[in-house]
């Protein structure tokens, strides 16, 4: 029983771990490139899960909804990036924090605006609904294992793109040292706008996988962008395969976590008080986690050369 | 070696050469408010506006001890908010009602996660200094949803507000209002002697360059860690206060948006001048409360429908206008009153 418990948990771990990753590649590659703190970032996660919603309510396929919503979340991104972040590139980490916080309030008060408060669903694709058995009378939903294959397939895609191609080596140079690349000649408002729309569009991408699956409200991204800001911190700013590895142990550790620090604790506790005590270390556990981490390596698991 | 620099002391640059107008301006008005409160017709509801107001001002105070005159931006300063809050909501759901326990109580526990998570957090620089202040303060927000005994996620209602020496003194809200401009005043001096002080003459030094500071013997993780301690501190009084005048207590008290807010507050008042974080405080909520009014009075030409629903969605205002003060103010409120700040 807790064999099969502990399976499922950690396939929603793992499929937690993929989404946050998702959120978390856009997010460190923006801070380690552009020394940029974008807490909008969330909002754009938002933004995904909002358009494949609308997309879908219109076409009726989910499918094509998240056709439409990826390049419309990658106009959406480009056109912040041009409104608002290229603004503040040279300014210091607090002007940044203050203004995408702005973009914060306006956004989730924006959905409000253009969708209501209430909640929207979006049905899970015919094709994907149901459930399979994945050990003895084990069943596991396959639109989460859906989840999980595309998952890390962006994520083989976006090592292949970063290790292999021109772009992604200057994106590389230019974690390690931006002026330098600009001096080599590259256009480096360019490649910023590249990389923050690519970022953009992964953070729409993850809210549009998520959107079946979770209701879709305001401020649905808020949360969610600590925890991915959680992830690149333990991975190390600027480190794609830190996001990936971290990503995946914020996943497991909190998924896990909440489903057994009450039985860890009754090990040492009495019932009532494991139980009370798992309930309130549970949610936690990440933090700890994360001040562990920081407190050995200051700068996070992979920390970028510079 | 510090020793001897503090034998010989440097003579002190006139940091506050004359009385400066805005902050006694400021405290004026503050004094004189409960006036105009009772001829306004609304007492209740302007005196718990400005009670927040200075509430919100402290814990601001606060933060720019420590944003402003040390550059350690906190992303997690509600986390404070919250500890005081608690402390009054905890001992007073179990009939220890006096603020004379209640205050210091909440002052040590701040001074005690503040000494822990301070001393893990400022061996961090930059970055990572903000998101591991903003790790401890969901930490806290999560510890706070889990504690099922005193309200969870709904929070905590007060039975009554603080007695004072076992007197019930701060009932009605004008005393309230009093103890809140007290504790204002209180604070704003004690910031203003710690800023000009050898101690907070070291801690802009460590702002300005740390290596530096080194090679002339001073040690910045001491120095920033007792002034994280004693921001908290402060927090934690702003937190108390708090929730005296909400006479509630809720987990709502320390979300990371509330910890952002307080760093617009300290921006948009002007980074290190404390009386301009006061400010910040103050055009921040006035903002927040009269933004919906102000929208429906100005869009006069709409109908009623555009009016309403603009009222509705100030947010969509507010955050762009946000935007436009860090794009377009620098030096916030203090730079456009022409006070350079110093330091």
């Amino acid at each position: 029983m807790t064999t099969t418990l502990l399976l499922v948990q950690a396939l929603n771990g793992l499929q937690f771990g993929l989404i946050l990753f998702l959120i978390a590649a856009g997010l460190t590659l923006v801070f380690g490139v552009m020394d940029f703190i974008n807490l909008a970032h969330g909002v754009q996660y938002m933004v995904g899960a909002y358009l494949v919603a609308a997309f879908a309510s219109w076409t009726g396929s989910f499918g094509t909804a998240l056709l439409l919503a990826l390049p419309a979340a990658l106009a959406f991104g480009l056109l912040l990036e041009v409104l608002v972040f290229r603004h503040l590139y040279d300014r210091d980490h607090l002007d940044q924090v203050l203004a995408t916080f702005g973009i914060i309030l306006f956004l989730n008060q924006g959905v409000k605006f253009v969708w209501g408060a209430a909640p929207l669903n979006v049905p899970v694709p015919e094709v994907l609904s149901g459930s399979v058995e994945i050990a003895d009378g084990l069943l596991y939903p396959v639109y989460r294992l859906a989840i999980i294959a595309a998952g890390l397939g962006v994520a083989a895609l976006l090592y292949g793109l970063v290790s292999h191609t021109r772009i992604g080596m200057l994106v590389r140079a230019g974690a390690t040292n931006a002026p330098m690349v600009s001096a080599l000649g590259v256009n480096i408002r360019r490649l910023f706008m590249v990389v923050f729309g690519f970022g953009a569009m992964l953070a729409g991408f993850a809210g549009a996988m998520v959107a079946p699956i979770l209701s879709v409200e305001p401020g649905m991204g808020d949360n969610i962008l600590i925890l991915a800001f959680v992830v690149i911190v333990i991975g190390g700013i600027g480190s794609v395969r830190g996001a990936f590895l971290a990503a995946i142990l914020v996943g497991l550790v909190d998924t896990v976590g909440r489903s057994f620090a009450p039985n860890l604790l009754r090990l040492v506790l009495d019932p009532a008080a494991a139980s009370q005590s798992g309930r309130a270390l549970a949610p936690m556990m990440i933090y700890i986690l994360m001040a562990a981490i920081l407190f050995f390596r200051p700068s996070g698991l992979f920390p970028v050369k510079r | 070696m510090s020793d001897w620099v503090a034998s010989t002391p440097a003579p002190a640059p006139a940091l506050r050469p004359r009385l400066n107008p805005v902050p006694v301006a400021l405290f004026a008005l503050l004094a004189l408010a409960p006036v105009f409160a009772a001829l306004s017709g609304a007492e209740g509801y302007v005196l718990s506006l400005l009670t927040r107001v200075m509430i919100f001002g402290i814990a601001a105070l606060s933060l720019d001890l420590i944003l402003g005159y040390g550059a350690l931006v906190s992303f997690g300063h509600a986390a404070f908010l919250g500890i005081g809050a608690y402390a009054v909501g905890i001992l007073a759901s179990h009939g220890i009602e006096d603020a004379l326990i209640q205050v210091p109580v909440a002052l040590l526990a701040s001074a005690a996660f503040a000494l822990v998570t301070g001393a893990i957090s400022l061996r961090t620089k930059g970055v990572y200094f903000i998101m591991i202040t903003l790790a401890f303060g969901q930490m806290l927000f999560f510890l706070a949803t889990s504690l099922a005994a005193y309200g969870g996620d709904d929070g905590l209602t007060l039975p009554a507000r603080s007695t004072l020496a076992g007197f019930a003194l701060l009932r009605s809200d004008r005393a309230l209002y009093a103890a809140t401009l007290l504790a204002l005043l209180g604070v704003y001096a004690l910031c203003t002697a710690v800023v000009n002080s050898r101690f907070g003459r070291v801690l802009r030094g460590a702002k300005e360059n740390a290596v530096r500071m080194e090679a002339i013997g001073f040690h910045p993780f001491g120095y920033q860690l007792v002034a994280y301690a004693l921001s908290g501190m402060i927090a934690g009084l702003a937190g108390c206060l708090l929730a005296n005048q909400a006479e509630f207590v809720s987990p709502a008290f320390m979300t990371w948006q509330r910890s952002g807010e307080l760093i617009f507050m300290v921006i948009l008042g002007g980074l290190a001048s404390l009386h301009g974080a006061i400010l910040g405080a103050a055009a921040f909520l006035l903002l927040e409360e009269f933004l919906p009014e102000i929208l429906h009075t100005a869009a006069f030409l709409a109908s009623d429908d555009v009016r309403a629903r603009l009222a509705e969605n100030w947010k969509m205002v507010f955050g762009p206008l946000l935007i436009l003060v860090v794009l377009f103010v620098r030096g916030g409120i203090m730079g456009l009153l022409g006070q350079r700040h110093h330091g």
